[in-house]
């Protein structure tokens, strides 16, 4: 099938509903690195993963999956997706780390290496903004991130 | 309709299972079943978390804000919204024809959203069930298993998701929340460059959907005595239709049928909704139950969605599809039409239907014209009727004199089927849990036949850590006597 245009090296997707309280953590980070324009990286937002998302993993060099969590540390955790098979195929939404497998499935050779920053998230109420905890952690997810990107050393979270 | 199933006489003296899908923070899904002590089932419910609150949420926003702001919804089928939402605000500003371009436009992103829902459904969550059987290894029945066993159908499945994606992102003009349908029209059409890029692979996609529709065929055929009882009951039935009888996905007047196949109104303008369909509230369930007004909320629940669609219009005006639909309705004496699995074979007809109609409309200049935008004389109420991938999809608002929106009334694909739904697990709970031993098998019946209906269940928000199934069993007085959690690896 067609293929349109060339591609970046590093592929970012913030996944979540901005409408929905915290789970705009993902959508929200990505609205601050296009401020940014970092060179050599597509930015992509959606409400959740599917399949054809494999199709642009492929060829790039290094994805990152930026995510509302309701567990974990805070304020963020940066996570290499290890290939997993999952149950997340019986809903509308893949989890990273099915998403890899699918791609190992499909291109027969193993996905670019892959992160999530999974962002600590705590309210979800439709028409409702960030809670103020959600929003500083957005805040360190976000530095953290462009300095990963400017190629600073990485922070231990 | 299986009232004996929908409230026991003695609730308090039954054991009761849950299967609670915890895939989102809401619009979540839910199963209870009721066991007596020798493992019968005695109530059967499907409880589905409604979005009742985005009908609030849209209150007092500007009206043209709305056809953008209902696709957050649902990031399932954020067209089909962004469609009925517009096909509403054309009336607000009292535009009851779009100019060709402009309702070309929106078809052709309509029908790329039909393609790519459809072929999500098929090839990716159903498939697994249908192709390894229900009650088989649960560690193979996912999408790797597909890949490994079925590679081809596996990378169709994505090339076909992704080719609707594509269409979606040049008509509506991005990938995710597209704006291009605006009140009275569109603001953008398609360049040349954007044409020609569709037409590349539309043939492709034409030959992979006639193989998509063979295989459901194949599978129906195989597992006939499966495929035909499966879950079977018998509904009325709803949804749009042209004016000649065609199946039109995007626009018509309101057809329903007995489930004798009679005709119960036709053609019906869209604008008089509540002139036949009420909503019930039942105390166990947050989601509404509408119904046929002439019958009654006992007898007047219906099915929408493709199995409902494909057999009760006259033809399908596309030339595969309408031989495919044929096919399908003589199929074993008109069996396949009524069953719960059939849904599967129709819904592939639909994405036939699809593929052709994008075919037809990337051949038609319209596409390409500048006369975007139609205007009229400014209302106060305006309602749009969309057939979504999984049914008849309403919109209903009116608008005050400040140009907000004062009231909402959105009745979804999901909320349409909910007493079928019901019907289906009903069914399936007295087929073949009853008396037995639950197993992980044996509960994937109940979500197979759910799954069969494709519902919305994920129009809410999506998290990290939020993704298992839950099976709680409770004694008569509703102490645990013990959990059984499905997370992301199985059961444990």
């Amino acid at each position: 099938m067609s293929q349109a245009g060339s591609k970046a090296g590093r592929l970012i997707i913030g996944i979540g509903n901005p409408s929905r309280g915290d789970d705009a953590l993902g959508p929200l980070a990505i609205e601050r690195l296009e401020a940014l324009n970092p060179p050599d990286v597509e930015l992509l937002t959606d409400f959740q993963l599917q399949v054809e998302y494999l199709l642009d993993m492929e060829g790039r060099v290094e994805i990152i999956f930026v995510d509302a969590s309701v567990t974990g540390d805070e304020p963020f955790a940066f996570i290499p997706v290890v290939a997993r098979s999952d149950r997340s195929h019986t809903s509308h939404a893949l989890a990273p780390g099915a998403l890899l497998t699918a791609f190992e499935s499909h291109y027969g050779r193993p996905s670019p290496p892959a992160f999530v920053l999974a962002i600590r998230a705590y309210a979800f109420e439709l028409g409702e903004g960030l809670s103020p905890l959600a929003a500083n952690n957005l805040d360190a997810a976000t530095a953290f991130l462009e300095a990963y990107l400017a190629g600073a050393p990485r922070l231990q979270h | 309709m299986s009232p004996e199933l929908e409230t026991a006489s003695h609730p308090e003296t039954l054991r009761r299972v849950a299967i609670e899908p915890l895939s989102r923070v809401e619009g979540h899904g839910k199963v209870t079943l009721l066991l007596d002590k020798d493992n019968h089932v005695r109530q059967a419910r499907l409880h589905i978390v409604e979005f009742r609150g985005f009908e609030k949420f849209v209150q007092g926003r500007p009206f043209w804000e709305i056809p953008v702001l209902v696709q957050r919804l649902c990031g399932i089928c954020p067209v089909s919204h962004h469609l009925a939402a517009s096909k509403a605000m054309d009336q607000i500003v009292g535009v009851d024809r779009l100019t060709p371009t402009a309702e070309k436009l929106r078809r052709l992103m309509h029908y790329g959203q039909m393609l790519q829902s459809h072929a999500l459904h098929f090839f990716h969550l159903s498939s697994p069930d249908l192709l390894f059987g229900f009650d088989s290894d649960v560690a193979k029945r996912n999408i790797v298993g597909v890949a490994a066993a079925y590679p081809d159908i596996a990378k169709r499945g994505v090339l076909l998701r992704k080719y609707g994606q594509e269409v979606i992102r040049l008509t509506a003009g991005k990938r995710v929340h597209g704006t291009s349908a605006i009140p009275g029209g569109v603001n953008k059409n398609l360049s040349l460059g954007e044409r020609d890029y569709l037409l590349n692979d539309i043939y492709q996609v034409i030959g992979w959907c006639r193989d998509a529709v063979h295989l459901a065929r194949q599978l129906f055929a195989q597992n006939l005595v499966l495929y035909n009882g499966f879950g079977r009951f018998s509904a009325h039935t709803l949804g749009l239709i042209r004016a000649d009888g065609a199946m039109d996905l995007y626009h018509g007047g309101l057809r329903a049928r007995d489930m004798d196949g009679r005709t119960l109104f036709d053609h019906i303008d869209y604008d008089h909704y509540r002139d036949h369909i009420h909503e019930q509230v039942k105390p166990w369930s947050y989601m509404k139950f509408p119904f046929f007004r002439s019958f009654g909320p006992d007898e007047g629940w219906y099915r929408v969605g493709p199995l409902s669609r494909v057999a009760q219009c006259d033809f399908i005006p596309t030339p595969f599809a309408d031989h495919e639909r044929r096919d399908f309705l003589a199929f074993d004496g008109g069996m396949a039409a009524g069953a719960t699995l059939g849904t599967h074979w129709a819904r592939m007809i639909e994405m036939l239907h699809a593929a052709e109609t994008i075919k037809e409309l990337l051949h038609d200049n319209d596409l390409l014209g500048d006369d975007l935008v139609a205007t009229g004389e400014r209302r106060g109420r305006g309602i749009g009727v969309i057939e979504a991938p999984r049914g008849t999809l309403i919109h209903d608002y009116q608008v005050d004199d400040d140009d907000l929106v004062m009231t909402a009334n959105l009745i979804v694909s999901t909320t349409h089927n909910n007493q079928a739904m019901n019907e289906a697990i009903r069914q399936v709970a007295h087929q073949y849990l009853d008396g037995r031993k639950l197993t992980e098998g044996l509960l994937n019946h109940i979500e197979v036949a759910v799954r069969a209906f494709d519902p919305c269940l994920s129009c809410a928000t999506h998290a990290l850590g939020r993704m298992p199934l839950e099976v709680e069993l409770l004694d008569a007085e509703g102490s645990s006597l013990g959990t059984v959690t499905r997370d992301m690896q199985g059961f444990c």
